[in-house]
């Protein structure tokens, strides 16, 4: 039973979670650094460094933390930032409605890219629009997506001046500044990955269409593209959707130069300063949300695989 | 193709339309600046971070006295102030008409509410110890504040300009890390995290208003979003421009001005006195001789920076040019390390942080140690962890670092400084500096104090770190130089 399978996978998601809250609260308790040194700078007074510690609860035993802390967060409470004085929960929201729709917007992009590129080469094997294509698909696997971001800033911003070089005016100045402030940074996120996925889709599409299935269904008299898009396509995405699942974690993860390029507010601008700054109640905070993130979105590519396929779903398979 | 062609004529108008309902603040006396680190709080009471000083000192918080762009001391809540004969008893007349943002009134209560949270016992002002000589602070008048001090301390009224001894108000004093009320010239408007800080013109302040409507504080930590930022328009300045390779390129453009001052930062190769060899002032003098500064400026800094021979800001009127005492000089180095026992040299390690000037000269400077036999390795490590090594518990060799608080010598007469640097007779001129009679004597003793850090080589001196600031043409009122770490706006315009 399909049903069975899929709660299965609920247990294990969940085991995930746990052991990665172990891991994450315990190693960064033993990351070396401190909070309120940090805070207090080169010339402070001992004294006041050892009030603000206090201040901030940073005493107490190791393991009465992790339950204090686990507990709170099962609540939907992952405490308050020791720099910024804010509900750590808070600022996870904040961050996500610029890391959410970045990463929507990127892997939207990335995808109506790579399924026509690779539905198109992979028809015309051997021939020139096919070699021109992969190989600059291949450069877009290559190109390092900061580098590409510059690029497009020079182009874009500094000498054309239609976007602008960064920053996000938040969706409060209304859709059209902030979606201009997210259209460069997730090009530079999207083509890079749309690069990637063209090349991985081919090869399946490549060997989907050698199938006999296909060949069948051209003999049924289904035209040329009736038979890629109806049944090739198809089959060729559940290879292909674990990549995509992971690119989609990479864009909301992994987003953090993009962000720093254009310097958007994202969850990865948030984390790196967390973890300069020691501010590790923020960083666990949101390590917890990404982990939780790539877990559900795996999750959910392997339902959508099970859809795409249900021999999947069978539970001798 | 031409339906296509249509469409894409379509979106890119569709953005221009959109592009220029993006820039709403651009119309009106406003100004955009960009700066490098974002603010932990906005409570300057509260850690040392700069970047707060940055945003509200001066803007939105006020202390009795404040540095002005000269260094000296100038009137501010306290317009004026007297000082007994004995040194220990000042009076504080305060500004009438006086109220902080949230409309509540200012007087003398507020001042001993601030210095007195300042100096408790469960304080978390980092610079506490600047309050711990107030022995008493007696409310005389609503007007009239009277302290009293436990020892003579000659730059106390400067010490009440810090940003750490701004006025709060007992009302709104624990809200300041995200709401901050001050009494400045702007109001805080809005935080929106990561990205800006909006601040608005004060229209009840209390002195002259600040010809600007709002200002906008730009966080951009990368070099290459700054550099963006600039020639795209988005920011009026960048008063401490990050990348000096990148300064040529925007002086080339013509649109801005480029205005290389002085801030208090100097910037030093650490040395740990306190551990074999550096304990020998010959192994320390030879360091001293071994590096070349202006190859380090040069090299690290594209050229922006003033050499220093001790541990002074060349902007202060007791400053001396002490360059000559430690020349650049290999073969002395290497006699030195000789007669120090250490011939053929030995194996030391530079720790070094972070910030972008340290990550630049720390590949030049162990090149020209090894070039005297000393083999200099050198590790990498984020600011929290220097922080944890050097500062704390005084694991290293060598480091380097800047510091940015104003006349910090006295760092060096600490029990607990982390060169371990430990000279009797710098730690007396130290409170003679605090006893002196009259500037001139003090000026004195300054001058004695640069000469025995120098001597003694308790660290290389390298330079004082550069102001980089980068000025759209129409702004006009800045400050040049940084004698607080503070980006002053209340008399900056931006007549386009």
């Amino acid at each position: 039973m399909t049903s069975r399978l899929i709660l299965k996978r609920l247990r294990s998601l969940c085991i995930t979670l746990l052991a990665a809250s172990i891991l994450i609260f315990f190693m960064l308790e033993i990351a070396p650094g401190d909070i309120a040194t940090f805070m207090m700078g080169v010339d402070a007074d001992p004294a006041a460094v050892e009030a603000l510690r206090k201040e901030l609860g940073l005493g107490g035993s190791i393991i009465t933390r992790y339950f204090t802390w686990l507990v709170s967060m099962l609540q939907g409470d992952f405490g308050v930032s020791y720099t910024y004085r804010e509900p750590v929960t808070q600022l996870i929201v904040d961050r996500l409605q610029v890391s959410l729709p970045l990463a929507a917007i990127a892997f939207a992009l990335s995808t109506l890219i790579a399924l026509p590129l690779a539905a198109f080469t992979a028809t015309r094997r051997g021939k020139i629009s096919e070699t021109v294509i992969l190989n600059v698909a291949q450069v877009g696997v290559a190109i390092p997506n900061f580098w590409f971001a510059i690029i497009l800033l020079s182009v874009f911003s500094t000498t054309f001046d239609l976007f602008p070089a960064g920053g996000f005016p938040g969706w409060s100045a209304g859709l059209g500044p902030a979606l201009m402030a997210l259209t460069l940074p997730s090009l530079a996120l999207a083509l890079p990955q749309a690069a990637i996925l063209t090349r991985v889709l081919r090869s399946s599409l490549v060997d989907t269409l050698d199938d006999d299935y296909v060949r069948t269904a051209r003999a049924k008299g289904l035209s040329k593209g009736q038979t890629l898009w109806r049944h090739a396509m198809r089959n060729a995405l559940v290879p292909t959707l674990p990549i995509m699942g992971m690119q989609f974690a990479f864009l909301i993860a992994g987003a953090i130069v993009i962000e720093s390029v254009f310097y958007l507010p994202g969850l990865g601008r948030l984390v790196f300063q967390a973890i300069t700054q020691r501010d590790l109640i923020v960083v666990k905070g949101v390590i917890v949300i990404l982990v939780l993130m790539v877990v559900t979105i795996t999750f959910l590519m392997d339902i959508l695989a099970m859809w795409l396929d249900p021999r999947l779903g069978r539970e001798d398979s | 193709m031409r339906e296509w062609f249509k469409r894409l004529m379509l979106v890119a108008a569709a953005a221009f339309v959109l592009q220029s309902c993006d820039k709403p603040q651009s119309s009106g006396n406003g100004l955009t600046v960009g700066v490098r680190l974002e603010p932990p709080s906005l409570d300057p009471t509260l850690g040392a971070a700069a970047a707060t000083d940055e945003v509200v000192y001066g803007n939105v918080f006020e202390g009795l006295t404040r540095i002005g762009p000269d260094g000296k001391v100038h009137p501010a809540l306290a317009q004026s102030w007297t000082v007994d004969d004995t040194g220990l008893l000042y009076e504080f007349r305060l500004q009438h008409g006086v109220r902080f943002h949230d409309g509540t009134t200012f007087d003398a209560d507020d001042v001993k509410f601030s210095l007195e949270r300042a100096r408790a016992l469960h304080s978390t002002n980092a610079q506490r110890y600047l309050f711990s000589m107030i022995d008493e602070i007696i409310v005389v008048a609503p007007d009239r504040v009277r302290i009293t001090l436990k020892r003579r301390t000659a730059d106390f009224a400067f010490n009440l300009a810090w940003g750490d001894a701004v006025i709060v108000a007992p009302e709104s004093a624990s809200r300041n890390a995200y709401l901050p009320i001050g009494t400045g010239p702007f109001r805080f408007l809005r935080w929106q995290k990561g990205t800006s800080i909006y601040l608005e013109k004060n229209h009840d302040y209390w002195g002259e208003h600040p010809l600007l409507d709002w200002v906008t504080f730009r966080i951009i930590p990368d070099s290459a979003a700054a550099y963006a930022a600039v020639m795209a328009g988005d920011i009026d300045g960048y008063p401490n421009f990050p990348a000096p390779e990148l300064v040529k390129q925007i002086a080339k453009d013509g649109r801005f001005d480029i205005v290389i001052g002085e801030t208090e930062g100097e910037t030093i190769l650490g040395i740990n006195n306190g551990r074999p060899p550096f304990d020998n002032v010959l192994v320390r003098r030879a360091i001293s001789h071994a590096m070349d500064r202006n190859a380090i400026i040069k090299g690290a800094m594209f050229g922006y920076g003033t050499p220093i021979g001790s541990f002074f800001s060349p902007t202060h009127p007791a400053y001396i040019d002490l360059l000559d005492m430690s020349p650049y000089d290999p073969a002395k180095a290497r006699m030195l390390l000789a007669q120090a026992g250490y011939p053929d040299g030995f194996e030391a390690e530079i720790k070094i942080p972070s910030a972008y000037y340290a990550r630049r000269s720390g590949e030049i400077i162990a090149a020209q140690l090894r070039a005297v036999g000393i083999d200099a390795k050198i590790q990498y490590m984020e600011w929290a962890q220097w922080l944890d090594q050097v500062l704390g518990n005084r694991n290293y060799d060598l480091t380097i670092v800047s510091h940015t608080e104003p006349r910090d010598i006295r760092f060096f007469a600490r029990a607990d400084n982390y060169f371990q640097y430990h000279n009797p007779h710098f730690n007396a001129l130290m409170d003679d500096i605090e006893q002196a009679e009259s500037t001139s004597q003090r000026g004195h003793y300054y001058q004695e104090a640069q000469r025995i850090l120098a001597q003694d080589a308790a660290v290389g001196f390298l330079f004082q770190l550069p102001q980089i600031g980068i000025w759209r043409k129409t702004v006009r009122g800045y400050w040049k130089n940084s004698p607080i770490p503070a980006i002053n706006l209340a008399a900056v315009s931006n007549g386009a």
